[in-house]
């Protein structure tokens, strides 16, 4: 390793330790705030592994979300200890994962976005009807794990998403990644196993998604298909991860940071606009930040180098 | 067979609503995941023009169907035309086209929330029942399936027997070398994009005599018109009407035996099967 490496994963690990204090503050409302970018955070990051290098957008996070809330919630009732639902949420994400990626990951991407776009919905059908037929309407989860605990889960399911990442980037599936999705042809033609390589992605990204949800699932108590599997969730940690840019692993969280604060405003003061205003963060994504706050700061970087050369 | 029928109408008119997406992203090669909304705006406007003024949602098709295609052309020209400009491969078109029509579709479900409300909205509308082969079915149902497929012949014969169509199916087959026989790539673009923005309209038009919307589902509209798309196969008509009335008489068929939630299972179902053994479309030739 470089030194550069020690530097940032000594400056990662201060800044964990800082964000791990938030609680100490005492703040309630502050705490529940850093619980969304928490979860935020690791969903846009963990999605941005998948999608940045191979431009595949997926919208399928709130399914897998909603399969680890799910999880957890049968494994309690079934009697089965909270920290084992974690691991089983993993496990099924993958295995989800690994269904989706068969049927849509060896052909061209669009058919992969359409698949994504209603597989929450598609799984929220089924988990309606299931519970239909058993006459129930939702879940109940009650655990003794209080917001702290649900804090300090998700930061660290941060860090080795984080690490993960970095491993990943370093990793020949990583190289071969970035190769298919600057041409997939030429990535098969060198012989990369394509759909291989973007099903394992595929797979850690459903499964840290999956994890999320059975670690938010004892922050709802009451679990029923249309909160677990709310597609919106989808949308915003696609806006989110884009809006920071994809193109480097700390990327998403400057998308994640601002954007849930400005969500927050917007939503508690105009609750009826939320539709619009994620439209219009589609829109200034697409024509103003094509690569993201990244893109902005890493141009403005370059200018300044260029003045300097000059100077 | 009560069954069958039913499914047959249902898919009539999803073959309409289809075939708009086709000609968008068959086409124009624009996916636009906004289709549905134009569905959803088509079915409001004949909604509000039947209980506003007691118009035939039938003589509202002739309004819905010139403004869906003047919107959907400045919606072209404006927004997408760009994009098609600034993109270097197909690849990174179809992510712009994907994130931008999904921005429209957001924006559009948040104009129709502020103007409508959220409510399901619904009239009645030769409510009346009609006997056909022993069986009784909702006249507005087969109004909308016969004038769905009167629609789908004229589109059927406008691309195979005139010069535009033709044109526009050159293009669907290649657009590069369209460009090398003299053919008007950007223009004719952007008509079969606005033309497949107006039959959407017209299709949603047509549902809304029969089915209760409200302004977010159009997405739901928007996935089974792109499971039938790529069920017939992209850019062929013919595929397109099959693969409808396929959905339609699948759909019904799983609402009516099984549960009605169930009708995007059902569609997902055909999707995936397509998916793992056709994926090049129903009638479509493996490309080499």
């Amino acid at each position: 390793m470089t030194k550069r490496d020690w530097q940032s994963i000594t400056l990662s690990a201060v800044l964990l330790a800082v964000a791990a204090c938030l609680p100490l503050t005492g703040d309630a409302y502050m705490l529940s705030i850093g619980i969304t970018i928490a979860m935020y955070a690791v969903l846009a990051t963990s999605w941005a592994l998948f999608s940045g290098p191979t431009h595949y957008i997926s919208l399928a996070t709130a399914a897998f979300f909603g399969l680890g809330t799910y999880t957890t919630a049968i494994g309690i009732e079934n009697g089965l200890n909270y920290w084992v639902t974690l691991p089983i949420a993993a496990v099924l994400g993958a295995v989800l994962a690994v269904l989706v990626g068969l049927a849509t990951l060896r052909l061209s991407g669009v058919y992969f976005v359409i698949f994504t776009l209603g597989l929450a919905e598609l799984v929220r059908q089924v988990v309606t009807w299931g519970q239909n037929l058993s006459g129930q309407k939702g879940l109940y989860v009650l655990t003794d794990i209080t917001e702290v605990h649900i804090y300090w889960q998700l930061l660290v399911l941060a860090a080795i998403v984080y690490l993960t990442g970095w491993a990943i980037g370093r990793s020949r599936l990583g190289f071969a990644l970035r190769i298919i999705g600057d041409d997939e042809e030429v990535a098969r033609h060198s012989g990369i196993n394509t759909s291989r390589a973007k099903i394992l992605l595929f797979m850690v990204s459903g499964a840290t998604a999956a994890v999320v949800g059975s670690i938010l699932a004892p922050r709802y108590i009451y679990i029923e298909p249309a909160l677990a599997f709310t597609p919106m969730l989808s949308f915003l940690v696609v806006i989110m991860a884009l809006l920071g840019g994809t193109g480097r692993l700390w990327g998403p969280l400057v998308g994640v940071i601002p954007f849930t604060l400005l969500w927050e405003a917007i939503s508690s003061s105009f609750p009826n606009q939320t539709t619009l205003l994620l439209g219009l963060s589609f829109l200034v994504i697409v024509y103003l930040l094509p690569r993201g706050f990244v893109g902005l700061i890493e141009s403005g970087k370059r200018k300044l180098r260029e003045r300097e050369a000059f100077a | 067979m009560d069954i069958l029928i039913t499914g047959l109408l249902l898919g009539g008119t999803y073959a309409l609503i289809a075939m708009g997406l086709n000609l968008q992203y068959g086409m124009a090669r624009i996916m636009n995941l906004a289709n549905g909304e134009f569905l959803v705006a088509g079915g409001f406007a004949a909604f509000w023009f039947y209980t506003a003024g007691q118009v035939s949602p039938l003589l509202t098709l002739f309004i819905v169907a010139p403004l869906a295609f003047g919107l959907n052309w400045l919606i072209y020209v404006v927004m997408l035309r760009p994009l098609v400009k600034r993109a270097k491969s197909h690849g990174q078109l179809e992510v712009d086209a994907i994130l931008t029509t999904f921005g429209l579709a957001f924006v559009s479900v948040g104009i129709m929330l502020a103007l409508f409300g959220g409510d399901y909205f619904s009239y009645s509308y030769l409510a009346r029942p009609i006997t056909l082969i022993g069986d009784t079915y909702a006249l507005n149902r087969v109004t909308a399936a016969v004038a769905a497929v009167i629609i789908c012949g004229g589109l059927w014969l406008w691309l195979n027997r005139t010069r535009a169509g033709m044109s526009i199916r050159a293009i669907a087959v290649d657009p590069k070398s369209a460009r090398l026989v003299g053919i008007d790539v950007p223009k004719l673009s952007a008509l079969a994009f606005a033309l497949g923005g107006a039959v959407t309209a017209v299709g949603g038009a047509l549902i809304s005599t029969f089915l209760m919307l409200d302004a977010s589902t159009g997405v739901l509209f928007t996935l089974k018109a792109l499971v039938i798309v790529i069920m017939g196969g992209v850019g062929d008509v013919r595929g397109t009407i099959v693969a409808a009335l396929l959905l339609g008489i699948l759909e019904t068929f799983v609402a009516t035996l099984i549960d009605p939630g169930l009708t995007l299972a059902a569609a997902y179902l055909l999707f995936v099967l397509i998916l793992l053994f056709r994926p090049q479309g129903l009638f479509g030739r493996r490309t080499t």
